[in-house]
């Protein structure tokens, strides 16, 4: 598939497959790897070619339950205005659909007694860990996960890689990445990504 | 009210004053002179332009005429408004849809209760300042929202990427937006009569009008053009809101990488 945004081409002529499991897309700044990652849920379109979940083209099903079957964990932390309950909360809502808030955040790292507090006011750390528990409320098949420690310290890398190593387990994981040594410790294979393109 | 005749004379006296505006711009190196000019001469020409149709139209009495003149009014408030909201993709059919409905329902509800008479007299001038709100607080209202989306795209997507609408996505911006197009408005009726004389009471009271008569002329007048931005406002940005997206909920303009 083809993908050209703003007049430059960020994807020419790209043909990949992501088996189940985790896999890591690798490559500098640029490459196309995030955009990769918008096109597999749909918050972009290839101009050329198609992508297929299951063998299903993802334009011929309903664009939101794709999403919530393929959720996008951003780089940055995007907390929605609230507490960290609202913010896990929010997504099975709009699908009229309740969850027990402690023992997702659990599952992301985060001790239950987070739930109350104010999700603007938790570190980077913190608020990326709630990203995983916002995401992981709606069970997705898989964890889209754009460079998720790339704004954080070593402490709360490790943290975060630890938490990722346990869902991997659960959940199909496709992880974008600069960094070769993190996508060794938390995937099982590695697809290289340069100027768009799958590199040989 | 007994009226009040103004002798060309006398609106040429009060050009002194234009003068102190261009003296204070020179003086304080502010650079409008040319602006004030121009504001000078464009506000006398369309007025007197104005002037004469509204004469026209009051000598034939005709209500068709209020119409066209009134959907003239809608198409050119939607057109000037559309200059100011360039952010907002395709945003003239919203706003024209807006300015539109807003001045049928406000004007249709003051003649429905017998607020006005069926009459050019009232209709025209309560039409120009109903228009005149709703455009622009239609305007601050889309240009506002359109900020909010352009800042908060990575919010937005993070949303989207949930299973969140494009509407949902977007709902606490389109509140921000209406409050922006409306404040100003509230603003000015809470504060009406303590900090400010509005014009309608004040043209009243210099038509001969009596103080208590010029207040209930005001007070209609203001809570019909707060009505009317409020429709206006709410109908602009709900159109306006899916413009920013494509029909698969997705940003057309995504945030930068």
């Amino acid at each position: 598939m083809s993908y050209t945004r703003g007049g430059n081409r960020v994807l020419r002529d790209l043909s990949m497959q992501i088996a189940p499991g985790a896999t890591a897309l690798l490559g500098p700044s640029g490459s196309g790897k995030s955009t990769i990652l918008r096109l597999l849920n749909r918050l972009a379109d290839p101009d050329e070619g198609v992508v297929r979940m299951h063998g299903d083209d993802v334009r011929a099903v309903d664009v939101l339950a794709l999403r919530r079957r393929a959720m996008l964990v951003p780089q940055l932390p995007a907390p929605l205005p609230g507490t960290v309950a609202e913010n896990v909360r929010y997504g099975p809502s709009l699908i009229d659909r309740e969850v027990e808030v402690a023992p997702l955040l659990e599952r992301a790292g985060l001790d239950g007694g987070y739930a109350e507090r104010d999700a603007a006011q938790l570190s980077v750390g913190e608020q990326q860990r709630v990203m995983l528990a916002r995401a992981l409320a709606l069970e997705p098949e898989v964890l889209l996960l754009d460079e998720p420690t790339s704004a954080l310290d070593e402490t709360a890398r490790d943290e975060i890689e630890r938490t990722l190593l346990d869902l991997r387990e659960r959940v199909s994981i496709v992880l974008v990445s600069h960094d070769r040594a993190q996508a060794e410790r938390l995937t099982t294979r590695t697809v290289r990504i340069e100027a768009g393109a799958v590199a040989p | 009210m007994t009226g009040i005749a103004t002798s060309l004379g006398q609106v040429a006296g009060t050009l002194a004053l234009i003068a102190v505006a261009i003296a204070v711009s020179f003086w304080r190196k502010a650079d409008l002179e040319e602006d004030i000019a121009v504001a000078v001469v464009r506000s006398f020409v369309q007025l007197t332009i104005v002037g004469y149709v509204i004469k026209a139209i009051f000598d034939s009495d005709s209500l068709w005429l209020v119409v066209l003149l009134l959907a003239f009014m809608v198409v050119f408030g939607a057109w000037t408004a559309r200059g100011r909201a360039k952010a907002v993709p395709h945003a003239f059919v919203p706003l024209l849809i807006a300015l539109a409905t807003a001045a049928a329902v406000t004007l249709g509800m003051v003649l429905v209760l017998n607020v006005f008479e069926p009459k050019p007299r009232f209709m025209v001038p309560v039409g120009g300042m109903v228009i005149g709100n709703a455009m622009t607080s239609a305007s601050v209202a889309l240009n506002r929202l359109a900020d909010e989306i352009h800042d908060k795209a990575n919010l937005i997507e993070a949303t989207l990427a949930l299973g969140a609408t494009a509407r949902q996505a977007t709902v606490r911006l389109v509140a921000r937006g209406l409050r922006s197009g409306l404040i100003p408005l509230i603003d000015q009726t809470k504060t009406t009569g303590v900090v400010f004389f509005p014009g309608t009471m004040v043209g009243a009271l210099l038509g001969g009008a009596t103080p208590l008569n010029a207040v209930r002329l005001q007070l209609i007048l203001l809570w019909t053009l707060l009505g009317a931005a409020a429709l206006s406002s709410l109908i602009a940005t709900t159109l306006a809101q899916s413009r920013f997206f494509t029909p698969s909920h997705q940003l057309v303009e995504p945030p930068p990488p």
